[in-house]
């Protein structure tokens, strides 16, 4: 496995995934091994994480294609990710090495397209990265 | 995962467009744990229900859901943020109260049980043994798959809210007698005294482990200790069940090393201005312990300790809160510490609690620091 996911030849990279939540999304990547707990660690006004032990601390989810394990904690944290499609802070799609219960129910009241389950590395993908994602593939330019 | 005819109809929204979300919901929760198919549950416990856990946006989406949405199953619902009955005592702002109001009334609308508690193991009837049921709540999902003997995945506020207008559930995860097996197993190397270790030591667990992990080291627990496993399993990971006793399995070790590592993270002061006893709710039993420890004593500092209502009316018959509140304990109803409004760091710098998850949000969301106790020291210390 690479260190990171360049582009090919072509300048991109698929990916195939599982389609939990369907849709379509395209934004910048934001990408942490560490799970999140919704609840606790990001600020729902601004989708700033305001965990200070978390890697991403200081970062925000709005308007990216967040990349993480799974989701942790409180089985209100679905609601966090509601919360933060209302205040128009959510993430464009979430990509998860395993979609849990509750990003899967979040998502599912928000419309937030959700894919699990990669054939590759997705921890190889670089933070900033442009990321496209359709159903169940994802695309790295 | 395969719906039958009527399930598609109802995820088309023919049957409404509460059904609708609801199948909606089921649909990406069975997909993500991999469900073939729905199967009935006959017990629903949803959480979301303080108004600092859902915010503004939950409370928009509950009270439309609850316009034609009704639950099919019995429900029962978590804590809210504050006791009713003594509200007026509290100086809370009074939009916290409304939106809370506003909350509680959906969810009574819908068809809701009261009290609002985070042990419905302990203050309702539990169905028989292997019974499929839908906590969200993470303590009582631990509690009722490891202790009660019930079938449940670890849900979200979302799914077992789906539950509870559908009466159904993924047939997947904890709910199918193979996954319901221990996957790692913690070898405990420390000395575990009191309900304090036990919740360290289920901070540690959540960690490491995901689905079912087992306890070497553990061979029987008070319900109290239980309880403190149990939420603190579900406050730090996605692990939704604990076994006792040895298994083969992959190992890892808990000594003090470990118990200190974790101590250190959640315990962000050595002294505290308020006491909370709770999160979990305190129940008879808990309320019973501590009537007995603070006999003729009195605390120094504000106590609050949050009980389920049940648990706090039989403990009145029984003369236990008396006593509690002849030591200067503030008992509260209907709500707890987690995410709690009653605590506010302009009042409060920081607070003493033996409990593990209401340490975690304590830090977290009221932004105030915690002294971690346990109860027999915090009676020691913090009474005269």
């Amino acid at each position: 496995m690479p260190e990171t996911i360049e582009g090919d030849s072509e300048g991109r990279m698929r990916i195939k995934c599982r389609k939990i939540v369907s849709g379509a999304g395209e934004g910048e990547a934001l990408v942490t091994k560490q799970a999140i707990n919704f609840l606790a660690m990001i600020d729902l006004k601004s989708g700033i994480i305001k965990d200070e032990k978390h890697a991403l601390y200081g970062k925000s989810v709005a308007d990216k294609i967040l990349i993480f394990p799974n989701a942790v904690g409180s089985s209100v944290g679905a609601y966090s990710i509601y919360a933060l499609k209302i205040n128009n802070v959510a993430p464009k799609a979430i990509l998860c090495k395993k979609a849990d219960i509750t990003t899967a129910s979040g998502c599912a009241i928000a419309n937030i397209p959700l894919i699990d389950h990669p054939d590759a590395d997705i921890f190889a993908i670089r933070s900033g990265a442009k990321v496209k994602i359709n159903d169940d593939l994802i695309e790295i330019y | 995962m395969q719906l039958t005819k009527e399930e598609e109809k109802a995820l088309a929204g023919e049957k409404g467009e509460a059904l609708a979300i609801a199948y909606r919901i089921l649909l990406a929760i069975g997909e993500s744990t991999d469900a073939e198919n729905l199967v009935p549950i006959t017990w629903a416990h949803v959480s979301g229900v303080n108004y600092n856990t859902i915010g503004d946006s939950g409370v928009k989406f509950l009270e439309g859901l609850s316009r034609e949405g009704r639950f099919a199953v019995k429900t029962t619902i978590n804590p809210m943020g504050f006791d009713p009955l003594k509200v007026r005592a509290l100086k809370l702002k009074e939009e916290f109260i409304q939106q809370q109001n506003k909350i509680v009334s959906a969810y009574e609308r819908m068809g809701s049980m009261k009290p609002y508690t985070c042990i419905p193991y302990e203050v309702f009837d539990l169905p028989p043994k292997d019974t499929s049921v839908s906590f969200a709540e993470s303590n009582a999902a631990v509690y009722a798959n490891s202790i009660a003997g019930l079938r449940t995945n670890k849900e979200s506020a979302l799914s077992a809210l789906a539950s509870a207008l559908t009466g159904k559930a993924p047939y997947s995860e904890l709910r199918m007698e193979e996954m319901r097996k221990p996957n790692k197993c913690i070898k405990i190397k420390h000395v575990i005294e009191n309900e304090l270790d036990y919740g360290l030591l289920g901070y540690f667990a959540g960690k490491v482990a995901s689905d079912v992990v087992a306890f070497d080291g553990i061979n029987t627990l008070e319900k109290r200790n239980a309880k403190a496993l149990s939420a603190a399993i579900g406050t730090s990971g996605s692990c939704g069940m604990f076994t006792v006793g040895r298994t083969d399995c992959e190992t890892v070790e808990f000594g003090k090393e470990e118990m200190m590592k974790v101590r250190d993270e959640l315990n962000t002061s050595d002294k505290g201005d308020l006491i909370t006893l709770g999160s979990p709710q305190l129940g008879v039993d808990d309320l019973s312990l501590l009537s007995k420890m603070i006999e003729g004593k009195k605390f120094r500092k504000r106590c609050l300790i949050f009980c389920a209502r049940a648990a706090y009316e039989s403990a009145t018959r029984l003369g236990y809160t008396q006593k509690i509140e002849q030591a200067g304990g503030e008992l509260l109803c209907d709500c707890c510490t987690c995410l709690t409004p009653l605590v506010d760091r302009e009042e409060v710098d920081s607070v003493i609690t033996n409990s593990i998850k209401g340490a975690y949000y304590l830090n977290s969301h009221n932004k105030v620091g915690v002294c971690l106790k346990p109860l027999k020291e915090i009676v020691k210390e913090e009474c005269e």
